[in-house]
């Protein structure tokens, strides 16, 4: 394998087990905690860092996601105490743990790889210069194992306590009810963001894996209705997010972390303007539909009012609609051709006139006027 | 031997926020197979009490008995129908799935639910007439629609108590006759119901039997004998005028 299609695997499995707890943090409406976690996880790093004096000693990723669960714990205290509210504590207890990291850094850890810049963008570039070695043999870039080994624990992590975390998240009172301890699965959750966010920081940095853990699946969010569907289509967007961005860098000669993190979020910008249903397009047409429907409901019913009176004449003359109901012309043309189309209304002798059908409908818009 | 006459004991139950008291030395006896409503003001602390009898919320001092065992181990007794506020509502699963997790406590940890807890789910589904919706996506539900996915939930456990927080707020005709159908159905299989309830007018038509909260209990037992004009003007203060004098009528009083 190249080292540029190395660094496309490194990138579509990280992007893919981000998307994973990721899905779970959009669906709880606790994104930001991930924000949160993959800063305030730095100190725990540079403290493991200082103890082992190895980047790829497996109490880093230990260390970070007890710091990961002991940031929400935090917060959660912040918010408990009723003093501070919930984006006021999440936004005071992650830059304090952060910045205890950065300080650390500066102070003992200039001169290896765990500068700033690193921590913050990460490196994909560099990622396949790391060789897992085994006995001599060479098995590949040691951040596609480690990565790849997260996403296998998050999968089946996901799998196993599949009906847990649902309950757990749609009514987290009946989840305790019935003696599944949210407040494990809480964690738990947390302890995989925690772990996830450290193995992916290698990788992204820490501020564009929150957009590989939110972008991925708030687009599914707009396409699926089935949390099975929602899933696979984050992972799948995940997936082609990352090969965008890869291939896009590669052309365009820019960072590769940095163009990941567009891809996904030009995804999601197309999902939120053409998603089938719930996409801003979509919402606009219905809207716009329900407002042209409602005005040929009213029409049928100014119709039929005047139908058979002596001043029908007047009132259902094509040309002097517009007056009558106070609309605009060109808004009373369309919505006389959508009555027309819909066979509510006949033109005779530049009288619009109701059909049965308009009649029916007309009269049934009366009597739901009415109660 | 496991006594049960008792659906309910609490006994001297205090929850607080910070020192603020929201419930004070509660003591409520209810009998298996009664149907009682629980009525109060705002701010009495209805919710809290159901919620604190069964663990939801921390209290301070008391005791919880559920058919005469300690509430740890009479957990799987009780179904609960939570206010609709309770439920993540935008969730992209339909009515079916949400049904069937009233099956879940039957299941243990790990195990996923199979055909037999789906039709389960059906059943309980048809008992408030909303088979025609198991595919619907919940975030589609009206407020009626959404009251008779969650008593249907509850009904799927087959609890011999049933407590329900509010289950006629904010529903339309149908589904508030709909609901009481199944409450009478459940009281007339022995089932215990208690239900957390706002509309005063209809406490001697839908419960035989009433809790006056107000952060104490003012006074429990048949609708005939504690629904009168002086015991709701202890729990609501002044305010009750014209509903007590309506309460008192038809209750005979």
């Amino acid at each position: 394998m190249s080292a540029e299609f190395e660094i496309l695997a490194i990138a579509v499995v990280t992007a893919v087990a981000a998307a994973l707890p990721g899905t779970y943090l959009v669906l709880r409406r606790t994104a930001m905690v991930s924000d949160a976690i993959s800063h305030a996880i730095l100190p725990g790093i540079v403290v493991a860092f200082f103890l082992t004096h190895d980047l790829n000693s497996p109490l880093l990723l230990l260390a970070a996601a007890a710091t990961g669960v002991l940031t929400v714990v935090l917060i959660e205290a912040l918010v408990r105490s009723r003093l501070v509210p919930e984006d006021a504590s999440i936004g005071l207890v992650f830059p304090a743990l952060f910045s205890i990291g950065v300080i650390l850094i500066s102070r003992g850890a200039s001169g290896v790889h765990l500068d700033t810049d690193a921590v913050l963008l990460g490196e994909l570039a560099f990622a396949p210069f790391h060789r897992l070695t085994v006995a001599g043999v060479d098995l590949g870039p040691a951040a596609l194992w480690s990565m790849g080994a997260i996403l296998a624990v998050n999968a089946v992590l996901i799998l196993l306590a599949w009906k847990e975390l649902k309950l757990a998240t749609v009514d987290a009172g009946l989840a305790a009810l019935l003696g599944f301890h949210p407040l494990v699965i809480h964690y738990g959750l947390m302890s995989m963001v925690s772990v996830t966010a450290v193995g992916a920081f290698d990788a992204v940095g820490s501020i564009l894996v929150v957009a590989l853990m939110i972008a991925p699946p708030a687009t599914a969010y707009l396409l699926a209705e089935r949390l099975g569907s929602m899933i696979g289509l984050a992972v799948a967007i995940a997936a082609a997010g990352a090969a965008l961005g890869w291939a896009a860098a590669l052309a365009l000669d820019v960072s590769i972390a940095g163009s990941i993190a567009t891809a996904c979020g030009l995804v999601f910008a197309v999902a939120f303007l053409t998603a089938p249903e719930r996409g801003l397009l979509a919402q606009v047409r219905r809207r716009s539909g329900q407002r042209l429907d409602f005005a040929v409901r009213l029409l049928l019913v100014h119709l039929l009012h005047h139908e058979g009176t002596p001043e029908a004449a007047e009132e259902c003359r094509e040309s002097g609609l517009h007056r009558h109901l106070g609309w605009r012309e060109s808004w009373t043309r369309r919505v006389v051709a959508k009555a027309r189309q819909r066979a509510l209304v006949d033109r005779r002798g530049g009288l619009v006139l109701p059909t049965d059908a308009g009649r029916h409908l007309g009269d049934h818009a009366v009597i739901g006027f009415s109660d | 031997m496991q006594d049960r006459r008792f659906a309910l004991e609490v006994e001297d139950l205090t929850v607080a926020y910070s020192d603020q008291p929201v419930l004070w030395d509660i003591d409520l006896t209810v009998p298996a197979g009664d149907k009682m409503a629980i009525v109060g003001p705002n701010g009495a602390g209805k919710s809290t009490l159901i919620k604190a009898a069964m663990g939801l919320v921390p209290s301070v001092a008391g005791e919880v008995r559920v058919f005469g065992r300690p509430f740890a181990k009479g957990r799987g007794e009780i179904a609960y129908v939570p206010q609709r506020s309770s439920l993540e509502w935008d969730f992209p699963t339909d009515v079916l799935d949400v049904v069937t997790m009233g099956t879940y406590g039957s299941l243990g940890w790990f195990r996923r639910p199979g055909a037999a807890e789906r039709r389960r789910a059906q059943a309980a589904l048809e008992v408030v007439a909303m088979e025609a919706f198991e595919r619907r996506p919940i975030a589609q539900l009206s407020g009626g629609q959404q009251q008779r996915v969650l008593l249907a939930r509850a009904l799927v456990q087959e609890a011999p108590i049933l407590m329900l927080d509010e289950p006629f707020q904010g529903v339309d005709a149908p589904t508030e006759r709909a609901i009481a159908a199944v409450l009478d159905r459940l009281s007339d299989e022995g089932k215990t119901v208690i239900v957390v309830h706002h509309d005063l007018q209809t406490v001697p038509e839908y419960f035989d039997s009433v809790l006056l909260l107000n952060v104490r209990a003012i006074e429990s037992g048949p609708v005939a004998d504690v629904f009168t004009e002086d015991n709701l003007r202890l729990t609501f203060g002044g305010r009750v005028g014209v509903l007590a004098q309506l309460a008192a009528a038809e209750t005979g009083g």
